[in-house]
């Protein structure tokens, strides 16, 4: 009865502490612009391929098959998971073991899983620690993004050990009538429990770490780059469908083209009813983005596929596709809690500059590498042009030459300075 | 050498004759002011009449259709060129473009059906494609039997609108050896144009995008460079002479190369 007391009072400080997290991000999503879905159908699709699939993760065949097998392992682990919380709460042991088949397959698998996922993370820290990946550094590489991958693994590795430790005791308890199947830990049993140690304890203190680690890991992964394990999935579901090369149109811009391109309007005066704030173009701070953009960022695991592939990051330019959304996730975290309160909140900082450098964003070829790398869809090249855009029509600060090559399109329909006249110039050698 | 001149049809021409052409031509700011460019014109030209298409080119009532300024973020001035494009569009009833550039290709069928603009779009690469497939242009297999060939994937054709092959079917129909860069088709990497980068200045670091390429191109010790992008091929022929490479490794367009192929 303690027992049960002292595990649904720890439940509850977990659900109470992740309820005020996520309570919090949601305000900061209210914030954002609209971000159309639909199809979903095709977002089903996507979602098992790329998500569940993990076909993008293996762009890099090596560790992506390690990250998968992490992943996939996750998920049937995750079901033993629930089965403790059930246990915990109602004072049962092993209650989904009548699930007969099923049950032994979660079992098996979650087993398997378990010592593979400690040698899966034994790899990702030994990378970590001791191999220079040049995706795991860049300037928006600080010590809070490097002690985030830190912790993670080794929380994940304790999860793993602890687990390992519940299958091997409880093994060890019942010899001849466990329920559930366990190949790698009944093949260990013998090995390692030859001297008569104490089956009960450790399997107790097996079960809490395990239970407990998994609530503290909950509440962690939203205030670091892990919480990819909650959102990846969900941002994969809901990624960008149209081809990489589309960037998505600015209505607010049609409109005022329609009126400009309207002999009757182009010359009339201003409406009477113009909004108090007419609304910005483009993206200058955080207020300004979608909430795809938001889940984007806050889906980012900071793996830097993305800047390992930007041709301007490879050729020494400042622009890290990474960087862009570390930036925006902070920014939020900065001005959010403000803004969700009072909307017209300005701290004096943007996203555009304080963050994010103009250098940064006139750096990309749009040749969305970055795009097409990320193993969770994430769309960079719409977001640094949504800030080109902000840029270009709200401060008319495009570098010089764009500037240039804007006249030129106005005044003879083409970049570069030549006469429409010579258009045709071209066929005369034929 | 062609003895004949070739006449170009012109929209405006054939619409006061009361025809319409199949497909309309867009050539491009590139195609028709582009020195090097102009010539890969030329080359889709003899194709198109050595394939009897019917085709028709804007000539001087083409204008840019904002792509450029788009990508640099001028969205007022994209779709200002748009409207008009689309209004010239109308007036001829175009429902067809070909056209040679990938940047040009992407917009008109991505991009312009938010404004209303619909359109079947073909990249001259699944063009050619097509032509060689129904077995109206054959190579002569002797031309480039000797010659290696790497293709550079544009990132507004591969990756942008997932087009692989079909620039790799027309180098296929030469017979030529046929080389792959590492990063090549959705791995491939930028020549350091896009983004409207082609019209400025490249921001501060210690290489040029298109020096990466270049060398990577030429690392695979092909006789030949081929792309399917104007800006591109400006890039990547920058690159070669940087290099000073240009004697050894020529950088041609798919469609200079299948024109070279047929003795065009």
């Amino acid at each position: 009865m303690t027992r049960q007391i002292a595990f649904i009072i720890a439940l509850l400080i977990t659900l109470g502490i992740f309820t005020y997290t996520i309570s919090r991000l949601v305000s900061y999503f209210r914030i954002t612009k609209a971000f159309p879905v639909g199809q979903w159908g095709k977002r089903v699709a996507v979602m098992l391929r790329v998500a569940i699939g993990q076909t993008k993760i293996f762009r890099f065949p090596f560790i992506g098959l390690v990250h998968a097998l992490v992943f996939w392992g996750f998920m049937v682990i995750t079901l033993g998971s629930i089965e403790m919380v059930i246990d915990g709460v109602f004072g049962l042991d092993r209650s989904m073991s009548s699930t007969g088949w099923f049950y032994d397959f979660v079992m098996a698998s979650g087993d398997i899983m378990a010592y593979v996922i400690i040698i899966a993370m034994l790899i990702f820290l030994f990378r970590r620690l001791f191999m220079t990946i040049r995706r795991f550094k860049g300037i928006e590489m600080q010590l809070k993004s490097k002690l985030d991958a830190i912790i993670a693994l080794c929380i994940i590795f304790m999860l793993m050990l602890s687990l390992a430790g519940i299958n091997l005791t409880y093994i060890q308890l019942h010899p001849t009538n466990y329920s559930g199947v366990f190949p790698i830990s009944a093949l260990l049993v013998p090995q390692l429990f030859t001297l008569g140690t104490q089956p009960f304890m450790l399997h107790e203190v097996s079960w809490w770490t395990h239970i407990l680690l998994i609530f503290l890991f909950a509440n962690i992964l939203p205030y670091s780059k892990h919480f990819h394990v909650f959102t990846s999935v969900p941002n994969v579901f809901l990624s960008r469908l149209e081809p990489l090369g589309y960037l998505p149109n600015m209505e607010n811009v049609m409109a005022e083209v329609k009126l400009m391109m309207n002999p009757e309007t182009a010359f009339a005066p201003p409406a009477e009813e113009v909004p108090a704030v007419p609304a910005r173009f483009g993206v200058k701070d955080v207020e300004d983005v979608t909430w795809k953009n938001y889940l984007d960022a806050l889906a980012c695991t900071e793996c830097g596929r993305c800047t390992s592939v930007c041709p301007a990051n490879i050729t020494g330019k400042l622009l890290s596709p990474r960087k862009i959304f570390v930036d925006l996730r902070a920014r939020m975290k900065e001005k959010g809690p403000g803004l969700s309160k009072d909307s017209n909140y300005d701290d004096g900082k943007a996203l555009l500059r304080d963050y994010i450098t103009p250098e940064e964003l006139w750096a990309c070829t749009t040749c969305n590498a970055c795009a097409q790398e990320c193993p969770i869809n994430i769309n960079h090249p719409t977001l640094i042009l949504d800030m080109r855009r902000y840029l270009v029509m709200e401060e008319a600060a495009a570098p010089p030459a764009l500037n240039t090559m804007f006249t030129n399109i106005e005044n003879n329909g083409a970049p570069w300075q030549f006469p429409a006249e010579d258009r045709m110039k071209w066929a005369e050698s034929l | 050498m062609q003895t004949n001149k070739i006449v170009v049809p012109l929209m405006s021409e054939m619409s006061a004759r009361g025809e319409a052409p199949e497909y309309l031509f867009w050539v491009g700011c590139a195609g028709a002011f582009d020195e090097r460019y102009q010539k890969v014109t030329r080359a889709f030209i003899k194709l198109l009449h050595h394939a009897g298409v019917s085709y028709a080119v804007l000539g001087t009532e083409e204008t840019c259709n904002g792509d450029p300024a788009r990508r640099a973020g001028n969205e007022m001035l994209f779709q200002m060129q748009a409207n008009m494009v689309m209004e010239t569009f109308r007036n001829y009833a175009i429902k067809k473009i070909v056209t040679c550039c990938p940047h040009c290709f992407n917009i008109f069928k991505n991009e312009y059906s938010d404004l209303g603009g619909f359109y079947e779009v073909i990249h001259h690469s699944q063009f050619l494609k097509q032509l060689v497939d129904e077995g109206k242009i054959e190579a002569d297999p002797e031309i480039f039997n000797d010659k290696s060939i790497v293709f550079h994937d544009p990132c507004y054709l591969g990756r942008g609108n997932q087009e692989y092959d079909a620039p790799r079917n027309v180098i296929a129909a030469l017979k030529a050896k046929t080389i792959e860069m590492p990063r090549n088709k959705s791995n491939g990497l930028c020549c350091g144009a896009g983004g409207a980068q082609m019209f400025k200045e490249a921001e501060p670091g210690n290489k040029e995008v298109n020096t990466e390429r270049t060398e990577e191109a030429l690392a695979t010790g092909a006789d030949i460079v081929a792309t399917a992008c104007p800006f591109c091929m400006t890039m990547l022929t920058d690159g070669i002479k940087f290099k000073n490479k240009e004697e050894e490794v020529k950088n041609y367009d798919i469609a200079e190369l299948l024109a070279m192929g047929l003795g065009l």
